[in-house]
């Protein structure tokens, strides 16, 4: 169905915004652990409580932007998350709705260059690229997907994986050293969630 | 943007810390009048973490028209205040990111802030701090 003349509209984000927040729900435990490996073990807490506070919000100011539903979440996620995934995935929201604006439709083209919009101003805002296991590990490849929403949900949770191996060179747990190989970045992981969510969506 | 004098606001994942530091650079910068100086530490929770929204109403009661610079700690206050920032609209106009050391920039800030420095020598005091060695 992920043909490109598909059109999404404003519920369509919403729907995949709340998808994401029964994704990170679910696996908040298993978020906050991959976090107390390496981090300071809130991270499952924090997407939760972000993405709660998102989809609250989406139901009391209904946009009918696409762009609107993505600024009202990013916003959301930088107000109430308490970490660095706040700022960072509200930026990557942000972006992305700044790009569509007032469009109340937009094709899946679109909403690709959205998102790779979004995910260039997380990594400037953040500093990192590709292979620092960062959350950039998991989005990079899954945009590159885009419009092809399996694959990309595939190549988001590929990446997620791939950070395992990978020594962190950025945020607290680049403090750590080598001791932070052999761990799955918790942000890649919650990157892989939303990817997961859209292909779910997108069906 | 010439009148009033330059806020100073200071993040810290502690709230203990935040306020401290805000203390003692008030403490620091000797007597006369000071120039506002407004901790904004924790997660919204009250745990250790970052709050926009504190970060924001800090901003907003250390804003007196000549602009307000913003030190922090790390990681999410970093980039909470770069992503506030990049909104445009939650932070008073003139507000600055400052890159410098927390503690050793807040002194510097307030103290230069409470001459009636405008924002940029506030920013270039404070800055000067990473060159302050210690060994």
């Amino acid at each position: 169905m992920a043909g490109q003349t598909t059109e999404r509209d404003a519920a369509f984000v919403a729907a995949w915004l709340t998808a994401s927040a029964d994704a990170v729900r679910a696996e908040a435990d298993r978020l906050t652990e991959l976090d107390s490996a390496i981090g300071d073990a809130d991270h499952g807490n924090n997407m939760r409580r972000g993405f709660t506070a998102v989809v609250a919000g989406l139901e009391k100011e209904r946009q009918e932007a696409t762009g609107g539903v993505l600024l009202l979440a990013g916003r959301t996620l930088v107000s109430t998350v308490g970490g660095a995934s706040g700022p960072l995935f509200g930026t990557l929201l942000r972006r992305a709705g700044k790009a569509l604006g007032e469009a109340e439709r937009v094709t899946d083209a679109e909403l690709k260059e959205a998102l790779e919009a979004g995910v260039d101003a997380v990594a400037q805002l953040g500093g990192a690229a590709l292979g620092d296991k960062t959350m950039l590990d998991a989005l990079l490849p899954a945009v590159a997907e885009l419009p092809d929403y399996a694959a990309a949900a595939r190549a988001a949770e590929a990446g997620a994986k791939a950070t395992i191996p990978l020594r962190a060179h950025k945020g607290r747990a680049s403090y750590l050293g080598e001791r932070s190989v052999g761990h799955e970045d918790p942000g890649a992981a919650s990157a892989a969630l939303l990817l997961g969510a859209l292909f779910q969506v997108s069906r | 943007m010439t009148a009033g004098v330059v806020g100073v606001v200071l993040v810290s994942h502690s709230a203990e810390v935040a306020v401290s530091v805000a203390e003692l650079a008030r403490g620091l910068a000797g007597g006369g009048p000071l120039a506002p100086v407004e901790p904004a530490g924790g997660a919204p929770d009250g745990g250790l973490g970052t709050s926009a929204e504190r970060i924001a109403e800090a901003a907003a009661r250390a804003d007196g028209g000549a602009g307000v610079a913003v030190l922090v700690d790390l990681g999410s206050a970093v980039l909470t205040v770069k992503a506030l920032l990049a909104e445009g609209d939650t932070l008073p106009p003139g507000t600055r990111l400052v890159d410098a050391p927390l503690l050793e920039g807040a002194v510097a800030a307030v103290v230069t802030a409470s001459t009636g420095a405008d924002l940029d020598a506030v920013e270039a005091a404070a800055a000067e701090a990473w060159d302050y060695r210690k060994g």
